[in-house]
């Protein structure tokens, strides 16, 4: 069983997100960057698979050489190998198109990603990369097992749960509850360092979009109190004046 | 050139999140000058479309269970027929499954997590949701045809006139090989998180699983779905499907309103694009506050219950 698992790197969740250049870059100064957290879930998940059955695990990912060092996490995790496409994504679509052209002739069982990258919340590159390489693709599980060749998949779906049986080769995007995500052991980290990072240059297709400007949510208007005494009153402003329920 | 809206259906009634795509479908129709048409994949015809801005429902007869690559082929089919230039798809599950794998088949640019109609349609420009909830990003997409999927809750439901003439067509569908869904569990009774207009969510505030009884009682006078911050559902308090927040589901209902809650910066990430958003937390240093409009400081032991009355004594 050999598997691709695609890693964005994201800024950390406590980030607190500010713009430059009259709104249109993101601030990066004093920004910690991160594997996007449903990404270790799809490594983690993936490295205990191929632990029963056999296989590797190769991890992927389309960005600058200054995410390399979120690479090396990946690989102190577990993974066996990385690749790292040597162009910034304007875009989900454009990742997806380097990622695809790079898997198409190499036999994965399994494309692993992320539910959604934490940073652009597109929640894409799994339906493109699947369409795109003619796969099954079943997004935001929350379990996946191989039994006999076949794979069980978990998912939400709009008021519930679904469990699905899906033939691979097979495309799916991790979402919390897969697994507990691994943190690098020091035997892990050593390892890492001789891995093999192979870096590609870009093949894919650019050009379906271009950002603008960014804004930031309107600031609230202060808060208004109300006593717990008289903690009704709440209701009836959410009535009267809020007009909300 | 036209608007094609992808519909989604549930025990024959067409979804909240589809009338939404539906009104947003047609209210861009009308800036483009254009029509706006629906393709709905589903054992009858929908019925429900009128008056929201709809001229035409392409209607594939399926009782084939979702399947996210036959969906995407039905869409195209649709798209191709109706030379549909923009395709709008609730941001929903199903629509987040399919949206992407419909821009690939259509040669498309696509954009999710839409939140509000273009400010300019040529080029076409969108304002979606990104660092999850915590900024907006103005996108224009360049190519010819467009996929925009729209966040559940970004735009009012209204009366738009439209006939909604149903027009059945059987293309050829493709379907992903070996795939079938062998369980299938619902949420019965309660609202959906996702669709829920009003919100009552509850944190570790509450001390433990045996107290939500007046959170689902306040909930349910007021008609609201429930949800919960990530320690509750990592410790089994609460279903996982209510956790909110960055590393759970983001949500943008009308009404929000965090019991014992302290609004650390991941759990806002998920709810600070509610409407309203009320706190009761017995600290009154909890960040929760700086997002909120309205708060109290007290004990949600003695809150929560005047709440439920006063929300009883409504009419
Ligand atoms: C990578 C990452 C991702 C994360 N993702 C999420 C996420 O998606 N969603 C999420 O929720 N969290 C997330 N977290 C966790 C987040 O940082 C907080 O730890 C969490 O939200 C705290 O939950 P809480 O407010 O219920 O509990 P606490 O922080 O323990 O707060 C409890 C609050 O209840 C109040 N309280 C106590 N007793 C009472 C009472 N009797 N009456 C009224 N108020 C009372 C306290 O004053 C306190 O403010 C994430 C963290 C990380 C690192
Ligand atoms: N630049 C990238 N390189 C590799 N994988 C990516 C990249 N961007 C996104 N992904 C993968 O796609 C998932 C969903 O991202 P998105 O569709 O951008 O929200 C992420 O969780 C990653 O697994």
């Amino acid at each position: 069983m050999n598997i691709l698992v695609c890693i964005s790197v994201v800024p950390d969740t406590t980030t607190k997100i500010t713009f430059t250049d009259n709104n249109s870059q993101f601030n990066r100064e004093g920004v910690q960057f991160i594997i996007n957290p449903y990404d270790e879930l799809a490594l983690t998940r993936a490295l205990e698979i191929t632990e029963k059955s056999g296989g590797e695990v190769t991890v992927i990912h389309v960005g600058g050489v200054e995410n390399e060092p979120s690479i090396r996490k990946a690989l102190a995790i577990g993974a066996h190998k990385a690749i790292r496409i040597n162009k910034n994504p304007n875009d989900a679509q454009e990742a997806a198109s380097e990622i695809a052209n790079y898997a198409k002739d190499k036999g994965y069982d399994m494309i692993l990603t992320g539910r959604e990258s934490i940073d652009y919340n597109s929640g894409q590159v799994c339906g493109l990369l699947g369409a795109m390489l003619s796969l099954p693709s079943i997004n935001v599980v929350m379990g996946l097992d191989v039994v006999d060749g076949q794979a069980v998949l978990t998912r939400d779906i709009d008021g519930g749960r679904e469990t699905i049986s899906c033939g691979l080769p097979l495309v799916a995007s991790a979402q919390k509850d897969l697994v507990e995500p691994r943190i690098p052991n020091m035997r892990g980290i050593m390892a890492a360092r001789t891995k093999p990072l192979e870096v590609l240059e870009p093949t894919g297709e650019s050009n379906f979009s271009a950002h603008q400007s960014y804004d930031l949510p309107e600031p609230k208007s202060a808060v208004k109190m109300i006593s717990p005494d008289n903690a009704g009153e709440l209701i009836r402003l959410l009535r009267e004046e809020a007009k909300i329920i | 050139m036209s608007v094609l809206v992808y519909i989604e259906i549930n025990k024959g009634e067409v979804k909240k999140a589809s009338l939404e795509a539906a009104v947003y479908g047609a209210k861009l129709a009308q800036q483009l000058g254009v029509n706006c048409n629906a393709i709905a994949i589903a054992e009858q015809a929908p019925s429900g479309l009128e008056n929201c801005g709809i001229s035409k429902v392409y209607h594939i007869q399926d009782t084939n269970a979702f399947d996210p690559m036959r969906h995407a082929s039905a869409v195209e089919a649709a798209a191709t027929t109706s030379g549909a230039s923009t395709i709008i798809i609730s941001n929903s599950y199903a629509g987040k499954s399919i949206a992407p794998r419909v821009a690939v088949r259509m040669q498309a640019g696509i954009s999710s997590g839409v939140v509000a109609l273009p400010v300019s349609v040529n080029p076409i420009v969108v304002k979606k949701g990104v660092f999850s909830g915590k900024a907006f990003a103005h996108v224009e997409l360049t190519k010819s045809i467009n996929v925009l999927a729209l966040t559940p809750n970004s735009i009012e439901i209204e009366s738009i006139p439209g006939e909604a003439a149903v027009e059945s067509i059987s293309p050829e569908l493709s379907a992903s090989p070996s795939y079938a869904i062998t369980d299938t569990q619902v949420q019965s009774g309660s609202i959906p998180l996702t669709e829920a207009e009003l919100v009552v969510s509850a944190g570790r505030g509450m001390k433990g699983p045996e107290n939500w009884g007046m959170i689902e009682e306040l909930a349910t006078v007021l008609k609201a779905a429930t949800a919960c911050s990530k320690p509750v559902s990592d410790m089994e308090w609460r279903p996982h499907s209510e956790h909110v927040g960055q590393t759970g589901i983001t949500i943008k209902p009308n009404l929000y309103i965090a019991i014992g809650i302290s609004g650390a910066i991941q759990h806002l990430a998920g709810v600070s694009s509610s409407k309203v958003i009320a706190v009761i937390n017995k600290d009154p240093e909890a960040p929760f506050f700086k997002a909120a409009d309205y708060g109290i400081v007290g004990d949600a032991f003695e809150v929560v219950p005047k709440l439920i009355e006063a929300a009883k004594n409504l009419s």
